[in-house]
């Protein structure tokens, strides 16, 4: 047998504080991120704040401060450029505007043509979205978050216990905080791609808290003696390899599509692999410090 | 015990052949198949998505608002004609919603609510003041979305895209989609083209019209509107006329001041054909009225001749030829320095009728086939390199059972795609990643009943029952974790627009067949091993 870890036994509970500290922050950072989002200060993506967006690949080598220069002296004004050098692309997103929507994505083609002659481009891709769609988009993705954390608690409350639904959303919903808050703060875009993944993490982090509260539960009934606490701590280190085998796995396929899966979604696997690491841990360190706080009876314990 | 696993394995094997079956016409295979095959079995398979096969997304908002108001105009000048006839002296104006009517009379008030239902009065004293009813606005809005919904359906089958969508979403929205368009731009222009066709009588026997300066430049007409306005006859307008220099390629506009009422209007014709001009190889629009078009054409000018009638699409001068003599036959010409394409979208446009109301863009998501391509290759490239580093890990560190669970993790792939290619489920980018994302998540139920099955072999039970119980113990565990991805899955589904329900189905569908393999298919292998004889250690 190869393991990655012998027998362990270590007091995962009893971390608890230090957890709930670090995990305050980090939820912290996700509310502070919710707010600046729904107050429009954040980085959001052209699906949520509305405007348009244009990638173009050159058949040249085209410097970022040329195409800059380019379009201002064209009379685009509030745009932001992003570039891909190795494949001679050029991301244009223009926020918000006033202006009709689909002229911006005409006008610029039109500039950059003028004032690049001698270099061919094709456009790759354009997504124009006015401001009442991305008002329906933001509104469904607070939806999905919404459903999915009922869905869960009611799911986990009726499979085990009502407290255990409450950890296992804590857990998940720290989970997508702590995501949220990173991409806030690296200054990532949050767009209909990134939700997705947090409805992803959301689900994988739930399978893993799970599993521990599967053990919990089977192992509340055999040790009936045992204080809960114990019974957590004898719980998650059973289960531990389990966990990180998973864990790993999903971390491999996340990584290969990160390095390999393209430019669209670098950011997708990006959010996973933070979720994924996180979602481990929570399901450790959050879900069951959570149902063990809220207290109550002995759970599971015989009639 | 041997026949139950003989009929696990049988199912398997099934699945798996039906898996193939369905997903064949994804592969190249599928080209090399005999005739019969392709003519009998499934030949559809998984379909990609606009994001990787390249295409535009469109969401217009038909504006019902405009659908109102043209209504309106049009029974103002309907009923000025049924008042003039009737020899009630009124004077009936337009102001924003409502139609006025002035002098307030009996006799008027009576023409209007026998002839027209749909208006309601909202102001009676000295003059009377009528506005479509809320119930016959919400109609007309209704009915200009469904017209418009058709006509876009007519443009676009004449553009001839493959597999387009189009449908209506909402009150007021319609949602298209356009498969592999190689030209967006032009795409976009001939859906959201009003083509509004109308034939004006020209006013040039008012004095202003001598004022009218020959031309402006490009982006002047505004200008030229406010120093004229107030001055204009009550019932003309100017409209200018785009002309092109041909050796400069520089833009001008030509004021023209033409009389408001419509003399003849698109509905009228039967059909639009591109022609080349025979002396300068332009090529112009003929078109044809239908009887009643051709009838009333003949009266205009006939009634015209020597005068000037412009043709007008969309509050844009065409041209403004002077009538020589009566025309009669019903047919007409449109120039106005096209560009073979244009002419052939405009013939289109013509031939499948006007917008009822303008069309205001809300969405527009394209995607070149480039970009669409070089994603496969990226999500391929990904895919593969996930699976064996997926593979190696597992042999790595479960060794023979780690083997086994390859082998249903290969089945999970297989089924997986056969399951999307046999609901002709729609592979999107994120979609790529969902399938991924299940690799991964894939080999957690094995993993779940190899660590119970060592647990059990720990606790020093035979391989075989290692094998019973670990499964057993796993089993709901199992379950109930799949059941939680799947409620996220839903969720994503019901709410998500295009490429995220294709990663909602890829991840559902993953999940639900992981169930299959694990449960049946793992431990089916496993159990064969058992069968023969007892053995004396498990490789885990």
């Amino acid at each position: 047998m190869i393991e990655i870890i012998k027998k362990t036994s270590i007091n995962f509970l009893g971390k608890r504080n230090i957890a709930f500290v670090f995990s305050g922050i980090i939820a912290v950072i996700g509310i502070i991120a919710i707010v600046q989002i729904a107050t429009g200060r954040a980085n959001l993506g052209i699906d949520f704040a509305g405007g348009t967006a244009i990638q173009f690949k050159f058949e040249k080598p085209v410097a970022l401060h040329e195409v800059r220069v380019a379009l201002e002296s064209g009379g685009l004004k509030d745009f932001d450029l992003q570039d891909l050098p190795s494949e001679n692309k050029i991301l244009i997103r223009v926020k918000k505007t006033e202006e009709e929507l689909g002229r911006i994505s005409e006008t610029i083609p039109d500039i950059l043509a003028q004032k690049f002659p001698d270099n061919r481009f094709v456009v790759d891709s354009t997504t124009a979205i006015g401001p009442k769609v991305g008002g329906r988009l933001r509104a469904d993705a607070a939806k999905a978050v919404a459903f999915a954390v009922v869905g869960i608690l009611v799911y986990i409350a009726f499979r085990f216990q009502f407290k255990f639904g409450v950890g296992a959303t804590i857990a998940t919903f720290h989970d997508v905080l702590a995501v949220l808050g990173v991409f806030f703060l690296m200054g990532k875009e949050i767009n209909l791609i990134l939700v997705t993944a947090l409805l992803t993490i959301a689900g994988y982090s739930l399978t893993d808290t799970v599993v521990i509260f599967d053990r919990v539960r089977e192992n509340l009934k055999l040790r009936q003696r045992e204080s809960v606490e114990a019974v957590m701590n004898i719980s998650i280190n059973e289960v531990l390899s389990r966990t990180i085998v998973t864990s790993l796995t999903v971390l491999f396929t996340s990584m290969a599509l990160f390095f390999f899966g393209g430019e669209v979604l670098h950011d997708f696997s990006l959010a996973m692999i933070l979720g994924v690491i996180v979602g481990t841990y929570s399901s450790v360190f959050i879900a069951n410090p959570v149902v063990l706080l809220w207290g109550g009876k002995r759970p599971f314990a015989k009639k | 015990m041997k026949k139950k696993i003989l009929w696990r394995l049988l199912l398997i094997a099934f699945t798996f052949v039906l898996a193939v079956v369905f997903f064949l016409p994804n592969t190249p295979l599928f080209r090399y198949m005999p005739e019969w095959w392709k003519n009998s079995m499934p030949d559809k398979g998984i379909v990609l998505g606009l994001d990787l096969q390249g295409g535009l997304h469109l969401v217009f908002e038909v504006e019902g608002d405009k659908a109102v108001e043209i209504t309106t105009e049009r029974y103002t000048a309907q009923l000025k004609d049924l008042l003039a006839k009737k020899n009630i002296s009124a004077d009936v104006t337009v102001s924003g919603p409502d139609i006025i009517i002035i002098p307030s009379s009996a006799e008027a008030r009576k023409v209007v609510e026998d002839n027209y239902p749909a208006l309601a009065p909202v102001e009676t004293g000295s003059r009377v003041a009528y506005r479509i009813s809320a119930k016959e606005a919400t109609r007309i809005k209704d009915s200009a979305s469904d017209q418009a919904l058709e006509t876009i359906r007519n443009r676009i089958d004449q553009f001839g895209v493959s597999e387009p969508t189009i449908h209506r979403q909402g009150e007021n929205e319609v949602v298209i989609q356009l498969p592999g368009v190689k030209d967006p731009k032009r795409a976009i222009d001939l859906i959201g083209k009003t083509a509004q066709l109308e034939f004006k009588l020209v006013d040039d026997e008012t004095r202003v019209a001598a004022e009218l300066p020959m031309s402006v430049a490009a982006g002047e007409e505004e200008n030229l509107l406010q120093q004229f306005s107030g001055k204009l006859p009550e019932d003309s307008e100017i409209l200018f006329e785009k002309k092109v220099n041909r050796e400069t390629g520089v833009m001008i506009k030509i004021p023209v001041l033409i009389k408001k009422q419509a003399s003849l209007t698109g509905d009228l014709l039967s059909d639009a054909k591109v022609n080349l001009d025979s002396r300068f190889n332009e090529p112009y629009v003929s078109i044809s009225f239908n009887a009643a078009g051709a009838k009333l054409f003949e009266e205009v000018t006939g009634a015209n001749v020597k005068r000037r009638l412009a043709i007008i699409l969309d509050n844009t001068v065409y041209s403004a030829p002077v009538i020589q003599e009566k025309i009669s036959g019903g047919d007409a010409q449109i120039t106005g320095n096209f560009t073979l394409e244009e002419a052939k979208d405009l013939s289109i446009v013509l031939r499948a009728g006007a917008l009822p109301a303008p069309l205001k863009m809300l969405q527009n998501v394209t995607v070149g086939p480039s970009l669409g391509r070089d994603s496969i290759e990226a999500g391929k490239r990904a895919g593969i390199i996930g699976t064996i580093a997926v593979i190696i890990f597992m042999i790595f560190y479960y060794r023979l059972s780690g083997v086994i669970a390859n082998f249903a993790l290969f089945l999970n792939i297989i089924l997986l795609l056969g399951a999307m290619a046999s609901l002709n489920a729609t592979l999107t980018l994120p979609g790529i990643a969902g399938i991924i994302l299940a690799i991964g998540m894939a080999v957690d139920s094995n993993v779940l009943m190899f660590e119970r099955m060592r647990d059990e072999l720990r606790a020093g039970k035979t391989p075989r029952a290692a094998v019973d119980s670990g499964y057993d113990k796993a089993f709901w565990t199992i379950f109930d974790s799949h059941v939680t991805t799947l409620i996220t899955a839903a969720v994503l589904f019901q709410f998500g627009t295009g490429p995220i329900k294709g990663f909602a189905v890829a991840l559902s569908l993953g999940v639900a067949i992981n169930l299959f393999t694990a449960l049946v298919g793992t431990k089916s292998v496993f159990d064969i091993i058992n069968s023969r004889r007892e053995l004396k250690k498990l490789s885990i």
